[in-house]
């Protein structure tokens, strides 16, 4: 291959105008060249744009998951389940987008040692994988429970009496100050959970990936992924709750109110009729849980959950009812894709020549198949359900600050950094507290304004693929899995540069989902566009999640700016046959609704026709 | 009399004959009885051969010219190569044999429904089997044979084919005994190729076993076979049956017929269709198809020639022109591809610790 060259850090560009940007962010997230030693260290490393978590820049609230997963990911790795050869993955950030890079152990010889307690500590998760896992789940739902119940309380003109009589001896500013502690500690530890399964879950696929590459050096990935990917997984639930309800709502015969489109007007219509009624019942049941499903990835304050807006899911219901309605089939081909998945590993694994070589394959692919499922899994409780419970409670939290003018809107509350949320609700109840005037309505307003201009020349710019110096191997199984980091993903980098910069008729991504076909675009930024989606268009979209899963029944193809192998669009897309590429970086700015387009979901390629 | 000791329908060919009518047609036949395609033929045996030697007194004769001679003394091989060959192709063949390669002939025509049938006569060697010694394209091929006449001679040209000086130097240094080492010829109907080529039922670069790979271009696949061409090459996944990957090649030249003279010519490929993908993606999948029967007829990777011939408008069919094992992959030893480990977590540290080469 050939050498691929990437920009020392600290030449990295700097925007005119956004100088001070650093403040926005925890300081030991800036490159620096203060200490000749760090500055060395920041050199030798491999640093790569983090685009599959943060297409966009990062709002300074929003790094609360970015920190996170740098201090989860990391522990599980190097303090906890002591993965032999790598230690965790260092974060940084400029020009407000994310870089990271997997540290390897520095002395070879700690490898044994640590591959002898890696044996053990990750060895007992495998074997005891149901119980561990089974004990993972009520963890989680106790904590969202405690996120559900957490009260932010507001502050009164004069305590309730109940202060006195009760003998309390506490104040609702204090109660204020400790909510938010235990809201970013909850946080905190949902993202803890969220490591627990899952770098023993990516190890155990990575290596099963790697003796499948071996002995099929052609196998495409997404065939890998096929074999161990889960079929009951719950990902697929909330759109097989909307699927129940289009099907309730024809059956009690009030489907011309279910497809009202808005949700005033489909609430109004029910509470009239004794159906409607039973069909508002099971609407409200299946909204807990599966209605917390994020209309994005859950890891940016602006993606809305389905309760958030129920418009959402009521007008892509509306999709199945219309399809109900002509007869047609809507459910999900289980029963093919499992066959599908059992031919694929069967008739693989006897293309094997050697003892040895089934042997491996059949430990490999029953360990994946164990694990695989919590990897699928994870993000429903993780990145959607807390998240947008999450996200809402901040909110309450942000009005309080409205309240006291510290800003203008609920929604500025994501250009403060959660520390500086800490600072200001400090100044609110100690003015609160006083009688006084706090300083904050003098500081945020004119922060905020400053911040936000920052952040739109922020999303103007194009951060680099990747800065630093490329390393020999890489072993940490995150990087290899989540972002692909390979010799061809570096010359995929490459490509899709000399693309960009050449031959403006092709878009290069990841191969998704294999298939070729031509069609026309239909660009939705939001799924609350997918409304549009005409029958056998191209959706083009920045992301898909579970909230999109409606516009899988019409459309022809996938294409998105964001994501892997592994993504909600690959996956879905593998399952219903249709072509996917995806992590185009550019494929919603780069194409245009009516443009005709030909599609290679085994190759990531595009090409626009007209 | 018994006219099957000296020609054999491919229909009655199988890979217990391959001493008696040769590697090619034996496989052939085994092609027919997995219900494959392949244009009607019929091979010309062994023994016809040696009864031919016999009839023209060269069974001693041949023998005692190749006594004593050293491989290393090649002007001395090339001699006696001449001599040989000069001897095979003067002979005349016996009115019998004679007869009952005619009606064979005749029979071939007729039941392709075209007088005089074009046929392809090419030398079917009892030793290409023999491991290790692959004599594949040291033997001759004659396309658009036509008329008796023209059959007799080309048979007779396959026939002295064994005796070339590299044929000779080969056996000598390989220790084969000459006389042992008898050929069979087949004679098969001609295919009008639109396009041609070969299919290996492994991917010859990777060595991986769920690929088959498909070399192609327009024309006879002579073109791809003597590497004359850079083929289009696509390959497709057997287990899932889609096509992974098309490289279409700037194809420059490639052979076809003259029509009225039945001449193979070599042309240059229209500009407009150099660039362009030979085979339909349907033909594609059809040829991995065929592939994969093939080689679980024969239980081992097989290289294959195929053709399709288009002589209607929107109907072609395809037709698999001959097949013999794949021999640089199927011969490494058998090893497995990681080293085995007693658990899966064993196996993880192991790949944990080797980790993702990027460089």
């Amino acid at each position: 291959m050939a050498e691929v060259k990437f920009t020392s850090p600290h030449e990295a560009e700097t925007i005119p105008g956004t100088e001070g940007w650093e403040r926005m962010y925890p300081y030991h997230y800036q490159f620096s060249t203060e200490d000749p030693e760090r500055k060395k260290y920041e050199e030798g490393m491999f640093w790569f744009y983090d685009g599959l978590h943060y297409p966009e820049p990062m709002y300074p609230f929003d790094i609360i998951w970015d920190e996170a997963w740098f201090l989860a990911l990391s522990q599980f790795n190097t303090r906890i389940f002591i993965v032999p050869p790598a230690m965790g993955i260092d974060h940084r950030i400029h020009n407000g987008y994310i870089y990271i890079t997997p540290l390897p152990v520095a002395d070879p010889q700690e490898i044994p040692k640590r591959a002898e307690l890696f044996m053990k500590r990750a060895g007992y998760y495998f074997q005891n994988w149901d119980r561990l896992h089974d004990q993972w789940e009520v963890k989680m739902r106790n904590v969202i429970k405690k996120l559900a119940d957490l009260e932010i309380p507001t502050l009164p003109e004069m305590e309730d009496e109940s202060v006195v009589t009760e003998g309390l001896g506490i104040s609702s500013g204090y109660k204020l100050l400790r909510a938010y502690d235990d809201l970013i500690d909850l946080g905190i530890l949902a993202w803890q959970y969220h490591f627990e399964f899952l770098n023993l879950g990516y190890a155990a696929y990575v290596v099963f990936v790697d003796f499948c590459q071996k002995a099929f050096p052609d196998i495409p990935l997404q065939k890998v992924t096929q074999m161990v990917g889960g079929i009951d997984v719950i990902i697929y639930q909330p759109d097989e709750e909307l699927k129940k309800l289009a099907k309730l709502a024809i059956d009690l015969g009030v489907d011309e109110i279910a497809m009202k489109g808005d949700a005033a007007s489909v609430f109004k219509g029910m509470e009239a009729s004794e159906n409607g009624k039973k069909w508002l019942e099971a609407l409200n049941a299946a909204r807990e849980p599966w209605f917390h499903v994020s209309t994005g990835t859950g890891w940016y304050h602006h993606d809305r959950s389905w309760n958030d807006d129920l418009d959402v899911p009521l007008s892509a219901m509306g999709i199945y009812i219309v399809k109900l309605r002509k007869g047609e089939s809507i459910g999900r081909p289980t029963a093919a894709i499992r066959a599908e998945r059992e031919r694929l590993s069967t008739e693989y694994r006897a293309l094997l020549k050697s003892e040895g070589d089934l042997q491996t394959f059949d430990q490999m692919l029953g360990t994946a198949r164990t694990v695989f499922p919590y990897v699928e899994n994870h993000l429903f409780y993780v990145e959607h359900w807390f998240h947008s419970l999450f996200w809402n409670k901040v909110r309450e939290v942000a009005k309080i600050l409205v309240d006291f003018k510290f800003i203008q809107d609920v929604e500025d509350v994501w250009y403060l950094k959660r520390s500086e949320i800490k600072e200001a609700l400090w100044d609110v109840v100690t003015g609160w507290a006083t009688g006084s005037n706090p300083r904050g309505p003098l500081v945020w307003p004119k922060e905020v304004a400053w911040r936000k201009q920052v952040m739109e020349k922020f999303r103007e710019w194009t951060p680099p693929d990747a800065m630093g110096q490329v390393p020999e191997t890489i072993s940490e199984p995150f990087t290899i899995v989540l972002w692909g980091i390979t010799s061809e993903s570096m010359s995929q980098w490459a490509r899709l540069k000399t693309i960009t910069e050449g031959d403006l008729a092709k878009i290069i991504g990841f191969p998704g989902s294999p298939g070729v076909v031509e069609g026309t675009v239909r660009v939705c930024r939001t799924v609350k566009d997918i409304g549009e989606l005409q029958e056998g268009e191209i959706l083009v979209a920045p992301t898909t999640s579970p909230s999109w899963a409606p516009a899988f029944q019409k459309i022809k193809a996938v294409v998105t700016d964001v994501g892997g192998i592994m993504c909600h669009a690959a996956i879905v897309c593998r399952e219903y046959g249709l072509p996917a590429i995806v992590g185009t970086g550019s494929a919603t700015s780069r194409l245009k609704t009516g443009q005709r387009i030909k599609i290679d979901g085994s190759s990531g390629e595009i090409e626009i026709l007209g | 009399m018994d006219i099957s000791k000296y020609v054999l329908a491919f229909e009655d060919c199988d890979l217990t004959m391959v001493g008696r009518v040769g590697g090619k047609c034996a496989s052939l036949g085994e092609l027919l009885k997995a219900q494959i395609l392949v244009p009607p033929g019929f091979a010309i045996t062994t023994e016809a051969y040696r009864q031919f030697l016999e009839d023209n007194s060269l069974l001693d004769k041949v023998n005692d010219r190749l006594i004593g001679l050293d491989d290393s003394r090649i002007v001395e091989v090339e001699r006696a190569s001449e001599d040989i060959r000069t001897w095979i192709d003067s002979g005349v063949l016996s009115e019998n044999l004679e007869d009952v390669i005619a009606e064979q002939y005749r029979l071939l025509s007729r039941r392709a429904r075209i007088p005089a049938l074009p046929v392809a006569v090419r030398s079917s060697a009892t030793a290409e089997d023999l491991p290790g010694a692959s004599f594949a394209g040291q033997q001759e091929t004659y396309l658009w044979v036509r008329g008796v006449d023209d059959l007799l001679e080309k048979t007779k040209k396959c026939w002295s084919s064994l005796f070339t000086p590299r044929a000779i130097s080969y056996r000598i240094k390989m220790g084969f005994d000459h006389p042992k080492v008898l050929i069979s010829v087949a004679v098969q109907k001609m295919v009008r190729s639109f396009t041609a080529g070969v299919m290996f039922t492994l991917n010859p670069a990777t060595g991986d076993r769920a690929t088959v790979v498909i070399d192609s271009n327009w024309g006879y696949g002579e073109s791809v076979v003597s590497g004359e061409v850079t083929p289009d090459q696509f390959h497709v996944n057997k287990i899932t049956m889609e096509v992974t990957k098309k490289t279409i090649s700037d194809k420059q030249i490639y052979y076809t017929t003259n029509p009225e003279t039945d001449e193979v010519l070599k042309l240059d490929v229209d500009p407009e269709r150099r660039r362009s993908q030979s085979l339909l993606d349907k033909e594609i999948l059809e040829l991995a198809r065929l592939a994969k029967i093939i080689e679980k007829h024969y239980g081992k990777p097989m290289d294959i020639e195929w053709a399709t011939e288009k002589t209607l408008p929107f109907k072609g069919e395809i037709f698999i022109v001959q097949s013999r094992p794949e021999t640089i992959w199927s011969q490494k030893e058998v090893k497995p591809v990681i080293e085995p480990k007693a658990s899966a977590i064993e196996q993880i540290v192991a790949g944990l610790i080797k980790g993702r080469k990027v460089k």
